[in-house]
């Protein structure tokens, strides 16, 4: 059932590619902003490498100051990384081939384009290391590169909304999530967390919205189940 | 890099710590639906009529044609709407 170790990485590769290209106008606005704050070249590499993500570098970047008020970078960057709790705990039972040594090594890599095409892989019961790490590492990579890039260019950078490719990431987040809904349809979850979203995103600063939407969805569908359910 | 870490770790080391079962298993598996539309709903809902539309084109696309076509032919008809609706 599973292909080789290279098939299956050389799919992943194809199948993070959309989403690859879309994050190259992110990664060099992200490196361009740093660029303004003050952050090396070789400093928003190593930003990067070590952090890998890309709405935390955003408010990291947008808070920085020197001397670098080290408090507010850490507390507002974990506001924004909770949700990766719900999101890693969500991929756990689709990585059983992976061992415990690999699963910590690529939840380091769990930003969340990564997290979604895995977890339609994870749905049909077909996720390998092979697979993961061939979305992973691209986009990973590709990250480095433009976002240095984009330190080096400066504001010369073309607006991602003429070709579209801000939209890519929802575009791709509306095909698999239509994915998961045909396998299992519910309907209050999705709206409980648009309509919670909404408001977090309309009054809160920040990307609060995910957290808050994804916490009501799943709080949604726990409070719906009927006790047949459980098992 | 270590509070970013500790959070994609977190809930995978919690899951596997501490088996789900019941309702937290119905909850669990409700979270793929809940933070995708989270991490969407503003740009799909509040951002304008171009972006509302194209989610509509981009559904029924995916209803039929493969993944890959879906999303450009989503991405082409917001560049479209959106020259539209200026």
């Amino acid at each position: 059932m599973d292909g080789g170790w290279r098939e299956d990485f050389l799919l992943g590769c194809w199948q993070i590619l959309p989403l690859l290209l879309a994050s190259i106008p992110f990664a060099l606005i992200l490196g361009a902003a740093a660029a303004e704050k003050g952050i090396s070249p070789g400093e928003t590499t190593l930003m990067g490498a070590i952090v890998f993500a890309g709405s935390a570098q955003f408010v990291a970047v947008g808070v920085w100051e020197h001397p670098i008020p080290a408090i507010v970078i850490v507390l507002s960057t974990a506001m924004i990384n909770l949700r990766h709790v719900l999101m890693s705990a969500a991929i756990e039972p689709g990585m059983t081939r992976f061992g415990p040594r690999r699963s910590y090594l690529a939840l380091f890599f769990l930003a969340d384009e990564i997290w979604a095409v895995a977890l339609r892989r994870a749905a049909e019961g077909r996720l390998t290391p092979a697979y993961y790490f061939g979305l992973a590492l691209p986009f990973y990579f590709s990250w480095l590169f433009w976002s240095t890039a984009g330190n080096l260019l400066g504001s010369a950078i073309a607006e991602p909304r003429r070709y579209g490719f801000d939209y890519a990431f929802a575009a791709v987040f509306l095909v698999i999530l239509l994915g998961f809904w045909r396998r299992r349809p519910a309907s209050l979850p999705i709206l409980a967390s648009a309509a919670s979203a909404l408001l977090a995103w309309k009054f809160l600063p920040g990307v609060w919205y995910v957290f808050i939407g994804g916490l009501a969805g799943t709080a949604a569908a726990v409070l719906s189940a009927r006790s047949g359910d459980a098992d | 890099m270590a509070v970013t870490y500790a959070s994609r770790a977190g809930g995978f080391w919690l899951v596997r710590r501490f088996p789900v079962r019941g309702r937290l298993k119905v909850g669990l598996e409700a979270v793929p639906l809940a933070v995708l539309t989270a991490l969407i709903a503003p740009t799909v809902l509040a951002t304008g009529p171009a972006e509302s539309l194209a989610a509509i084109v981009t559904l029924l696309l995916a209803w039929r044609l493969p993944v890959l076509a879906a999303i450009l032919g989503g991405i082409a008809s917001v560049v479209l709407l959106r020259a539209f609706f200026a």
